[in-house]
């Protein structure tokens, strides 16, 4: 982490970035959010931990209107983001001086919860082991059993964009990626659709998982309000109420780079990276194997066409 | 004794017809003087192409039992390559709300010229059958609905 202050404080001092695009520390041990530094004194503040699972590569398309560069901190699974940005012409390139942080697996801290720790003060990471200081004393899991799903199913620790590299990353994919979506696919339509309406009851609509989603970048949303002036809206209108999850999936179809923030954010603990999957799989599936965000010159699935596609009847026939 | 049994359940189908041949072919059904049931409820769109995927789903939340997308034959579009787009978006939504366990006879995508008269009305009186053995759509209603 020392790395990277250094090096951003250094980039800075010497004029070649305007600010900085990194992780600071939260209120909370278990919680760093985004944050721009300015200059070295914010940069006191840095962290770069297990719980930086935030994807920065959004905040890109603001820091992309302000002059001068900005130096941002890139994950793996975040650059796929970025070059998804590019290609839609939502970034500037020039503006940004990508920093391609090391990573080996972020922390979730439902997670931790769910295995009993309760009353957290501090957290540790030492090499594949979890120190946690909790109120009740101290705890200790293995960081594999705390990680996020989508560590689990890992695209793969290369950088697909970068202007340096800094920081050693380990593999942690051993997942099914599909697994899930294979198993909902199974059931019966009736035992389908008793799983989502029992999965998206919870929703609050919070539009965190909007807010957070790299993909869903539109300048102004479908589900904002046209008659005020709130740039947010929840439960204006029955049909957006219920629609929503799919609605959003499906305005994401072909260009979701599956960084799974969205299920990382949801208050809720909605598996909601499922509809993106289905989306994913259908796409590997029906037009040929393509992740979003690999490249910045190839055509998305949904812009893309050819004479032999299959005809929209092969759901039913599937079964 | 209810009232409601003597009346057989009557779907609401919403019938999305690409101007330039399958509303034409509607048209040459009636003129043809080939009958199709009075519950289908045809909007005229430019092309198929045209149809967001929210459309669907919105005629769903109003009430459809049933949505039906006709165009032109692929390789005839009006607009050359309008249907290949509409195929894929609408293959994607309706594989989408299989997954979420919507019935998969509730929607259809037909392609149907402005000669085929007898494949619209043949289409239109099979999807009627078809959504009727379904019933009344409940389940794009009350995704949220915690009963």
């Amino acid at each position: 982490m020392q790395e990277l202050v250094n090096r951003a404080a250094e980039l800075l001092a010497d004029g070649s970035v305007a600010r900085v695009l990194g992780w600071k520390a939260g209120d909370l041990p278990y919680n760093p959010e985004p944050a721009y530094f300015k200059n070295a004194e914010d940069l006191e503040q840095f962290v770069y931990n297990g719980f930086c699972g935030a994807n920065l590569s959004k905040y890109m398309i603001e820091a992309s209107k302000q002059s001068g560069k900005t130096l941002i901190f890139l994950k793996p699974c975040d650059t796929y983001s970025f070059n998804q940005l590019l290609k839609e012409h939502r970034v500037d390139r020039d503006k940004a001086w990508i920093i391609g942080v090391g990573c080996h697996g972020k922390l979730d801290i439902e997670q931790i919860r769910e295995q009993g720790v309760k009353g957290i003060e501090q957290v540790e990471e030492e090499g594949d082991r979890l120190k946690i200081q909790t109120l009740y004393g101290e705890k200790e899991l293995s960081y594999q059993s705390a990680m996020l799903e989508r560590c689990s199913v890992c695209k793969g620790k290369e950088h697909k964009i970068y202007d340096e590299l800094i920081g050693e990353s380990a593999e942690t994919g051993s997942g099914e990626r599909f697994g899930r979506v294979e198993d909902v696919e199974a059931m019966s339509p009736e035992a389908k659709f008793a799983f989502f309406r029992k999965e998206l009851s919870k929703c609050i609509r919070c539009n965190a998982c909007r807010n957070v989603c790299p993909a869903c970048s539109c300048r102004k949303c479908v589900f904002d309000s046209n008659q005020f002036d709130s740039a947010q809206k929840a439960n204006v209108d029955s049909f957006e109420e219920k629609m929503f999850h799919i609605i959003r999936a499906f305005h994401v179809a072909g260009r979701c780079t599956d960084c799974g923030e969205c299920s990382r954010v949801c208050p809720q603990g909605i598996p909601l990276h499922l509809f993106n999957r289905k989306f994913i799989k259908d796409i590997d599936e029906l037009y040929g194997a393509y992740q979003a965000g690999e490249d910045t010159d190839t055509k998305g699935p949904l812009t893309d066409f050819t004479f032999e596609d299959a005809e929209p009847g092969i759901v039913a026939e599937r079964g | 004794m209810s009232i409601e049994a003597k009346h057989k359940f009557k779907p609401k189908i919403v019938a999305f017809c690409c101007n330039w041949c399958s509303y034409a072919g509607a048209d040459l059904a009636g003129s043809s003087r080939l009958g199709y049931p009075a519950d289908v409820k045809i909007i005229r769109v430019p092309c198929s192409c045209r149809v967001n995927p929210m459309f669907i789903l919105r005629a769903f939340e109003k009430g459809a039992d049933g949505v039906i997308l006709c165009g032109c034959h692929p390789g005839d579009c009006h607009y050359s390559t309008g249907n290949y787009y509409a195929r894929r978006r609408m293959t994607l939504l309706f594989s989408m709300l299989d997954f979420l366990g919507v019935e998969n006879g509730r929607t259809r995508v037909e392609w149907v010229s402005a000669a085929e008269g007898v494949k619209f009305s043949t289409t239109m009186n099979e999807f009627v059958e078809k959504v009727a053995s379904l019933g009344e759509n409940v389940r794009l209603g009350d995704l949220r609905c915690r009963n």
